[in-house]
């Protein structure tokens, strides 16, 4: 059985064909059984996953929970993460689009340098994100000091802090996976808008922008998660006050310290918002993604 | 001049990857080493505890671990510092903890489960106003406090200096205008230093120990801190835990804890 099973499989890549990728093609249809070796470490993976959120939600207060839901915690703290969040994305819509496509196609050099950076606060722990902030857009920071002196705008400790921090969190995400998108598309319906005589923004308007769509909404819904999650470089930046500065996640953080039930509460407030965000992308978007 | 360039663009790809090989195998190898070290301070268990204590306490805690150490040769302490109620709430969680000094009495008796023995009373702290260098904000007392215009940072209710600050308010009559809560004091004593507030609400020793300026004001006495420490019960080595204990209520303890300015018993 074995030998003849494998047989197919390992002439396949070198089976006659006009090129090498339509020769490998079948090697990925290899089977419906997984192997033990995969299935153990993959099951496992599984349970790293979701049985941490199986215990939140096994050991969350259901009998108390509709009184905790209208309690006095949850409606600002929410309110202020959602705010918060959908602003935070719109900057980063409003910026990180042009910069995806300047990384994606523009011709300057250093760009690799460039998308390097763009990456760091993806890769950084947001809590040292946080402390740059404040050395820069902090009362005596860089810029903040002047910001300051000059204009009276104060970042730290205010609700237009947190905005700051979660821009820079998520944009990363936003900007990489738009110009993903964007280095993935064939650049010769660009080519013929321009062979028309369509101005270059004209062709960014008209032509990049709509193909992009689905991945720009994607990116968008992952930044907003991003953006919605952040809690290090949010609590070192912008402090924590409860209708200003105090998100869910932090909500959740110092009522861990007090009050474990109200915490696990937030949480299963902030996962289902994740969850659903979660489905909205998957149902909408992420599906036609894949099949395009 | 072309060929050139094109040659080295092409290779580049495989030297990236080997370069990522290189760097996983080197990353594979410091994560051998840490588990490496994390079982060797398995088997060593015998002679290392690990103290829970209070953020207030990080200097004279480390200062005083560091002499235990000396005095008692081939032992180790590690410390976990931070916010008493956190470390309350990480002790009623089963953290590997085997003593725990809280900055107010409070935070004990939730874990009161938890300890081996009645805990001793080591050390008392009183809240004193800490402003930066230069005392930006012209802050004289505890009535600036009420000042919205002003950036002022305090300890969040949970942990002892919010509760600390809370009682000082209460008992001058002000109602604060904080625009953060802290998680511990520390993180008050941080935003000071960084002159990102105004002012902030520490223990007297805090303002000895950083680069801030200290106000004393009268309604502190409302509210003093007291410390208790003891011996958790789940600790897997009672007997190096209670030595620490004696040794932070010994004369060194004393001695070491006066000078950074907490008054002890």
């Amino acid at each position: 059985m074995k030998p003849d099973a494998l047989k197919p499989e390992a002439l396949t890549p070198d089976s006659p064909g006009p090129s090498k990728p339509v020769g490998r093609k079948p090697r990925r249809r290899t089977g419906n059984r997984i192997p033990a070796l995969l299935l153990i470490p993959a099951a496992l993976g599984l349970a790293v996953l979701t049985v941490p959120l199986l215990g939140l939600l096994l050991r969350a207060p259901w009998s108390e929970l509709p009184q905790r839901l209208i309690s006095a915690e949850i409606g600002p703290a929410l309110r202020l993460s959602l705010l918060c969040a959908t602003i935070a994305t719109g900057i980063c819509l409003l910026l990180g689009v042009p910069l995806a496509w300047v990384l994606a196609r523009a011709d300057i050099p250093g760009k690799s340098i460039i998308r390097a950076l763009v990456t760091v606060p993806m890769v950084l722990p947001p809590i040292v994100g946080g402390v740059a902030l404040l050395l820069v857009f902090g009362r005596r920071g860089v810029i903040g000091e002047h910001l300051d002196t000059w204009l009276g705008i104060s970042l730290p400790f205010s609700t237009a802090g947190v905005v700051l921090a979660q821009a820079f969190v998520a944009m990363p995400f936003l900007v990489l996976s738009v110009e993903g998108a964007i280095r993935a598309s064939d650049p010769r319906y660009e080519e013929a808008a321009a062979t028309l005589g369509a101005s270059r923004w004209l062709i960014f308007r008209r032509v990049t922008l709509p193909s992009l769509l689905p991945a720009v909404v994607a990116g968008t819904m992952l930044c907003w998660a991003r953006a919605l999650g952040e809690f290090g470089a949010t609590i070192t930046f912008a402090g924590n006050f409860p209708g200003q500065t105090t998100t869910m996640p932090l909500a959740v953080y110092m009522a861990m310290e007090s009050d474990p039930q109200a915490a696990i509460v937030l949480s299963l407030v902030l996962l289902l918002v994740s969850v659903a965000v979660l489905a909205a992308m998957r149902d909408r978007w992420l599906t036609g993604m894949v099949s395009r | 001049m072309t060929t050139p360039k094109k040659l080295s663009l092409t290779q580049r790809p495989t030297k990236t990857r080997h370069r990522i090989h290189r760097g996983l195998a080197g990353l594979s190898i410091v994560a051998l080493a840490v588990t490496g070290c994390a079982a060797e301070d398995a088997n060593a268990s015998d002679n290392t505890i690990t103290v829970f204590a209070a953020a207030s306490l990080t200097d004279t805690f480390t200062e005083l671990g560091e002499r235990f150490e000396d005095a008692n040769p081939g032992t180790t302490v590690n410390f976990s510092f931070g916010g008493s109620s956190g470390l309350a709430q990480q002790i009623l969680s089963g953290a590997p903890a085997d003593v725990f000094a809280s900055a107010a009495t409070t935070n004990m008796d939730q874990v009161s489960a938890e300890t081996a023995s009645p805990p001793t009373l080591f050390a008392t702290n009183e809240l004193e106003i800490a402003v930066p260098p230069g005392n930006p904000g012209d802050v004289t007392g505890l009535d600036d406090f009420a000042d919205s215009g002003l950036k002022i940072a305090i300890c969040e209710e949970s942990v002892p200096c919010g509760q600390a600050a809370a009682a000082v308010f209460v008992a001058a009559g002000i109602t604060p205008q904080p625009d953060t809560l802290e998680r511990d004091v520390k993180a008050v004593l941080t935003k000071v230093v960084l002159g990102e507030v105004d002012a902030g609400l520490v223990y007297r020793t805090d303002v000895l120990a950083a680069d801030v300026t200290g106000i004393a004001f009268p309604e502190s006495e409302q509210a003093r801190n007291d410390y208790p420490i003891a011996t958790l019960a789940t600790t897997s080595n009672p007997d190096l835990a209670d030595a620490f204990v004696e040794y932070v209520l010994s004369e060194v303890g004393r001695e070491v804890l006066s000078a950074a300015g907490f008054t002890v018993p």
